[in-house]
C-alpha cells in the first residue's frame, strides 16, 4: 500500500464510508444523524480553508463567503427553477468557483495580514448585498419557504435517512477528492511556497497562479459545503455568510490541527460537539467555549492532531 | 439608493451640518479605538482582535460608575482606567505567552477572550440593552450651527478625541518615550540590548491602547446604547479603519476614520440600506489601490 498513497486513501475513505453508512441501521438515533449531517458540511467547510491556512499559508478570514454564496446559490435555483438537486447542486458549486477565481484574482497578490482583512471585506460585502437586496434573498430573514427536496438516484431527501446517507457521501467522497489537491505534486508545491516561498519563485513556480489555484479549489469546496448545510436548514440566512462563521471554520481548523490532513475534520467534530454539549447544560456557551479554546491555545499550543504528532514522532503521514 | 436625497442634502447647510456632526462623532469614537489597535499593532505586531472587548467594558464599566457616583468625569475616568489596568493584564497574563509564535494562535486566544467576556458581562449586567442617557451637565440646549442642530455632548466628544489625537501625534514624534516606541516597532532586539526595559515598554503600549478603547467604550456610552455584542460591530470597522490607515499609523487612523465616519454620515442618506456595503467598497478600493494602505509603509 506504500506504493500507492492513493489507493491508500480511497480504501480509508470506502472503509470510513461503511461504517458510517452501518451505523443508523445497528442504533438508529435522531440526534447522531443530525450531529452528522451537520458535520459533513461544516468538515468539508474547515478542511478547505485548511487547504489555504495549513497547505498554503494564506490565513483567509472571509471563507465564510463561499460558503454562503454556495448555500444561496444552491437555495435560490432550487426554489426558483425547476433543476434537478444535483444539477442544482454542481451549478451552485460552479458559481462559487467562478466566485473564487474572481475574488482571488484580486486578493491573492497581497502580503498575509492585508489579505487576512480584504476578504474578510469581501465577505462582509456579499453579507451586506444578501442583508440589503431583500427581494432577491430575503433580506435578514433568509431565503424561507424551504428546499423542495426532490428525490434523486432512490434518496428521499425528505426522510432523514436518507438526507444523512446523502450528505455522508458527498462529504466523504469531497474530503476524497481535497486530500488528493493536498497529496498531489501541486498540493506539495503549495507547502513549499508555504515554508519558502522565494526559492518556491525561484524553482520556476508562479506564485500568484498556484496561490489562486489554490484559493479557487478551497472556495469551490466551501461552496459544497454549504450546498449540504442550505439542504440541512432547508433554506439559506445571512448568518451563513455572516463572519462568525468564519471564526468557527478557522478555529475547527486550528483546534484540530493545520499540519494534518484530517485536523480540520476532528475540530470540526470536537467544535460541533462542543457546541452541543455545552447548550445543554448552561446558556452562556461562550464563557464555556472560550474557557476551552485558552486551554487549549495556552496548554497544547497546537491542534490536537498536530500535539499527536509532537508528541509520539516517528508516524508521520 | 436615493441620490436625489443625498444631492438634495448637499444643498441644505442644517442637513450638512446634521450629517457630518453625526458623521464625525461615528469617526472620532473609531479613531479612538482603532489607535489603540493601529500602535499595539505596531509596535508588538499583534493583532488584537480583543479590542472591542476593551471598548464594550470600557462602557459597562463607565455605566456602573456614573450609577455609584453620579459623576460622568468619574465615570469616564474609571472606564479608562479600568481598561488601561486590563490591558496590562490581558497583555502579562494571555498574549505574552504567544509572543513569536503563529499569528493563529494569537487569534485563537483573543477570541476566546472575546467570548468569556461577552458573556461575563451578560452575567453581570444582564443580557438587555442598557441606556445610560445624557450625563446631568450636559442636558442643555444645543448648539445651531447654520441651521443644524449639535447637542454640547458631541462637541465635548469631538473635543477630547482631538485632543486626544494631537497628544498621541505629539507624544509619539517629540517625547523621548515616544521617540522609544517607535524604535522599538522598527527592532525591539536593539532597542532592548540598549538597555531599554522591553517587556515593560509593551505592557504600556497595552495600557494605553486598553485604555484609549475603554474611553471611547464611556465616551460613547450616552449616545450609544450598551450590549454585550457591542464590542464585535466596532472591532470590525476599527480594523478597517487601521488597514485603510495602513498597519501602525496614527495618522492614517485618524484620517481614515474620518473618512469612514463620513461614509457611514452621508452615506445613510444616499445609500439607507448599504451603507455598510459602502465602507467594505472604500476599503477593497483603497486596498487595491494602494495595498500598503493611505500612510502605510510597504514593508
Amino acid at each position: 500500500m506504500r506504493e500507492y498513497p492513493a489507493l491508500r486513501d480511497v480504501a480509508i475513505a470506502a472503509i470510513a464510508l461503511v461504517v458510517i453508512l452501518a451505523i443508523p441501521l445497528l442504533h438508529h438515533s435522531p440526534a447522531f444523524e443530525d450531529f452528522v449531517i451537520r458535520l459533513s458540511a461544516m468538515a468539508l467547510f474547515a478542511t478547505s480553508l485548511n487547504l489555504l491556512v495549513g497547505n498554503t499559508g494564506m490565513v483567509s478570514f472571509g471563507h465564510g463567503m463561499f460558503y454562503g454564496l454556495g448555500a444561496y446559490a444552491f437555495a435560490l435555483m432550487m426554489q426558483m427553477t425547476g433543476l434537478s438537486l444535483p444539477v442544482a447542486a454542481v451549478l451552485a458549486v460552479l458559481i462559487t468557483t467562478i466566485a473564487a477565481l474572481g475574488v482571488g484574482a484580486i486578493c491573492v497578490r497581497l502580503g498575509t495580514d492585508y489579505f487576512a482583512f480584504i476578504t474578510l471585506a469581501m465577505q462582509m460585502l456579499l453579507y451586506s448585498i444578501i442583508i440589503s437586496w431583500q427581494t432577491f434573498t430575503g433580506g435578514d430573514q433568509g431565503l424561507r419557504g424551504g428546499i423542495p427536496r426532490r428525490e434523486i438516484f432512490g434518496f428521499e431527501l425528505a426522510s432523514q435517512l436518507h438526507l444523512y446517507q446523502f450528505c455522508a457521501i458527498v462529504a466523504v467522497l469531497g474530503l476524497l477528492a481535497l486530500r488528493h489537491v493536498s497529496a498531489s505534486p501541486f498540493g506539495q508545491t503549495l507547502r513549499m511556497i508555504r515554508d519558502n516561498e522565494n526559492r518556491a519563485s525561484f524553482t520556476g513556480v508562479v506564485l500568484w497562479r498556484a496561490r489562486l489555484w489554490a484559493f479557487t479549489i478551497a472556495g469551490a469546496f466551501a461552496g459544497l459545503g454549504g450546498v449540504l448545510a442550505a439542504l440541512f436548514v432547508s433554506g439559506a440566512y445571512p448568518e451563513l455568510a455572516d463572519w462568525p462563521n468564519s471564526g468557527q471554520a478557522i478555529f475547527a481548523v486550528m483546534l484540530g490541527g493545520i499540519n494534518s490532513f484530517l485536523g480540520p475534520v476532528l475540530g470540526a467534530m470536537i467544535l460541533l460537539a462542543l457546541n452541543d454539549v455545552v447548550t445543554r447544560f448552561t446558556e452562556y456557551q461562550g464563557l464555556v467555549l472560550g474557557i476551552v479554546i485558552l486551554a487549549f491555545a495556552l496548554g497544547l499550543r497546537r491542534g490536537v492532531l498536530d500535539f499527536l504528532k509532537f508528541a509520539w514522532p516517528g508516524r508521520s503521514r | 439608493m436615493d441620490l436625489d436625497a443625498l444631492g438634495a442634502c448637499l444643498t441644505i447647510p442644517a442637513c450638512v451640518v446634521n450629517q457630518t456632526t453625526s458623521g464625525l462623532i461615528v469617526g472620532m469614537l473609531l479613531f479612538l479605538v482603532a489607535a489603540g489597535l493601529t500602535l499595539i499593532f505596531g509596535v508588538l505586531k499583534i493583532v488584537n482582535f480583543a479590542h472591542g472587548t476593551f471598548y464594550m467594558l470600557g462602557g459597562y464599566v463607565a455605566y456602573t460608575a456614573l450609577g455609584a457616583t453620579n459623576s460622568y468625569t468619574v465615570a469616564v475616568l474609571s472606564g479608562t482606567l479600568a481598561m488601561a489596568v486590563f490591558g496590562v493584564l490581558f497583555e502579562r497574563v494571555l498574549i505574552s505567552r504567544v509572543y513569536g509564535s503563529n499569528v493563529l494562535m494569537q487569534l485563537l486566544i483573543c477570541y476566546a477572550v472575546v467570548l468569556i467576556f461577552d458573556d461575563l458581562v451578560k452575567i453581570v449586567w444582564g443580557p438587555e440593552f442598557h441606556a445610560m442617557g445624557m450625563p446631568a451637565a450636559f442636558q442643555v440646549p444645543p448648539l445651531f450651527i447654520a441651521g443644524g442642530v449639535v447637542p454640547p455632548f458631541y462637541a465635548v466628544l469631538i473635543g477630547i478625541a482631538a485632543l486626544i489625537a494631537i497628544a498621541l501625534g505629539v507624544g509619539l514624534s517629540m517625547t523621548r518615550f515616544g521617540k522609544t516606541v517607535r524604535a522599538a516597532a522598527i527592532n525591539p532586539q536593539m532597542v532592548s540590548a540598549l538597555g531599554v526595559n522591553t517587556t515593560l515598554l509593551f505592557a504600556i503600549v497595552f495600557a494605553i491602547g486598553g485604555g484609549l478603547a475603554g474611553l471611547a467604550g464611556a465616551l460613547a456610552a450616552p449616545v450609544r446604547s450598551l450590549s454585550p455584542g457591542m464590542g464585535f460591530s466596532i472591532l470590525i470597522e476599527s480594523f478597517i479603519v487601521t488597514v485603510i490607515g495602513g498597519m501602525g499609523s496614527i495618522a492614517g487612523a485618524l484620517v481614515s476614520a474620518l473618512l469612514i465616519g463620513m461614509v457611514r454620515g452621508f452615506g445613510t442618506i444616499g445609500f439607507p440600506k448599504f451603507t455598510d456595503g459602502l465602507i467594505y467598497i472604500v476599503m477593497i478600493a483603497i486596498l487595491l489601490l494602494r495595498p500598503q494602505g493611505l500612510f502605510g509603509r510597504r514593508s
